[in-house]
C-alpha cells in the first residue's frame, strides 16, 4: 500500500483511506441533495448521516419513506441492507475484541464498508499490537467517515438551489445500480440479485412494499443455495479441497 | 412529504439497529465463530435487497407515473453494465447520468 514506509499507524490509516474520498464525497453530496428534495431540513439530513452513517441504507430508507411505505417496512428494508455489518463486526473481533468497551463501541460506530475493508486487509498482512491496530483503524476513519458528514451538509445546503425537474428522480436508482455492479462477484451473488429483482417485480402487487421484503429474502436464500451447490461441485471435482 | 414522526422513528431506529449490528460480535458475542449457515445468508443480504429495491423503480419509474420508459430502462442497463465490468462506481454513475441526459434530450 501507499503507506508502507510510514511509521505512525494512525497516519498509515489516513493515507490508506484517502483514495476513498473520491467515492464518499459524491455519495454524501447526493444524499444531501436527494434528502432535501424529499423534504428534509438541513438538520434532518445531517442527523441522518451522523446517526446512521451507512450510505446504501440511508438511500433505501429515504426512497421508501418518499414512497409512503409504512415505517416498519422502511426500517426493516434499510436494516436488511446493513445486515452485512454483523459480518464485519465478527471479522474485527479477533483483532480489536480486547479493547476497552468504549473503544469497541467507537470502532463499531465507525465500522463501514471501507474502514472494514482496509482494517481487514492491514491486520492480515502486518503484525501489529492492539493499540496500533486501533490507531490504524481510527486513521482510516478520518478521511472516510468525517467527510461523510461534511459532504452531506454541503449537499443538503446546495440541494435547495437545484430545480426538481432535472431527472433527479432517477439519481437514486442510478446510484444503487452502480453499487450493485461490483457486488456481483460470484455466480451466487448474481443469482441472489437476479432472483431478488424478479421476485420483487412479481410480488410488487403486495401491499406495504412487502414485495421488496419477499424479493430480498428469496434472493438471499437463492444466493446461499447456489453457494452450497458450487461448493459441492468443487468438492466433487477436487476432493482435496473438500471441507 | 415525509412526516416528522416517521422520519425520526426511522433515523433513530435505523441508527440504533445499525449500531447493534456493528457491535453485536465486537462488543457482545466476542471471539466465537458464527455458524456457517448464518454467514452464508448474511453474505447475500446486500446483493439481494438492493436489486429488489431498485427493480420496480427501474421498470415503473415515478417520473412517468409507472409507465415503462425506454430512456430509464437503457440508463439502468448502461449503469449496471459499466459497474459490473469496471467495478468503478463513479464511472458507472457517470455513464448512467450521461445516458439519461442524452435520452431525455433526444426523446424528450
Amino acid at each position: 500500500m501507499a503507506s508502507d514506509g510510514v511509521k505512525s499507524p494512525y497516519l498509515r490509516g489516513v493515507i490508506d483511506g484517502l483514495p476513498f474520498l473520491a467515492v464518499v464525497i459524491p455519495f454524501a453530496l447526493l444524499f444531501g441533495v436527494v434528502s432535501r428534495e424529499a423534504g428534509l431540513t438541513i438538520i434532518e439530513s445531517l442527523s441522518f448521516s451522523v446517526v446512521v452513517i451507512a450510505g446504501a441504507s440511508q438511500f433505501t430508507a429515504l426512497q421508501l419513506m418518499s414512497d409512503n411505505a409504512p415505517t416498519f417496512v422502511a426500517l426493516a428494508s434499510a436494516l436488511a441492507v446493513n445486515l452485512r455489518m454483523a459480518m464485519y463486526s465478527a471479522a474485527m473481533t479477533p483483532h480489536l475484541g480486547h479493547l476497552p468497551v468504549w473503544k469497541r463501541a467507537l470502532v463499531s460506530y465507525f465500522l463501514v464498508d471501507q474502514t472494514y475493508a482496509l482494517g481487514a486487509l492491514e491486520f492480515e498482512r502486518r503484525s501489529m499490537g492492539l493499540s496500533e491496530k486501533f490507531a490504524y483503524f481510527m486513521g482510516t476513519v478520518t478521511p472516510i467517515c468525517l467527510p461523510w458528514y461534511a459532504a452531506t451538509l454541503l449537499g443538503a445546503w446546495a440541494g435547495a438551489a437545484i430545480p426538481t425537474d432535472t431527472g433527479l428522480d432517477f439519481a437514486v436508482p442510478v446510484a444503487f445500480l452502480a453499487m450493485i455492479g461490483p457486488m456481483l462477484r460470484t455466480p451466487a451473488h448474481i443469482a441472489a440479485a437476479f432472483v431478488a429483482a424478479s421476485m420483487s417485480l412479481a410480488f410488487a402487487w403486495l401491499p406495504y412494499n412487502l414485495g421488496l421484503i419477499t424479493g430480498g429474502i428469496v434472493g438471499m436464500i437463492a444466493g446461499a443455495r447456489v453457494e452450497l451447490l458450487m461448493e459441492r461441485r468443487a468438492a466433487k471435482t477436487d476432493p482435496e479441497t473438500a471441507t | 412529504m415525509i412526516e416528522t414522526t416517521t422520519l425520526w422513528t426511522v433515523i433513530l431506529g435505523l441508527g440504533a439497529g445499525s449500531f447493534g449490528l456493528r457491535f453485536v460480535f465486537l462488543g457482545l458475542v466476542g471471539d466465537r465463530p458464527l455458524p456457517p449457515w448464518l454467514l452464508r445468508h448474511l453474505r447475500y443480504t446486500a446483493a439481494a435487497i438492493l436489486p429488489a429495491l431498485v427493480a420496480p423503480l427501474v421498470v415503473w419509474p415515478r417520473a412517468t407515473e409507472g409507465e415503462v420508459d425506454p430512456v430509464r430502462l437503457s440508463t439502468a442497463f448502461v449503469t449496471l453494465a459499466v459497474a459490473y465490468v469496471t467495478h468503478n462506481v463513479l464511472a458507472a454513475m457517470g455513464a448512467g447520468v450521461a445516458t439519461l441526459v442524452a435520452g431525455i434530450y433526444v426523446l424528450g
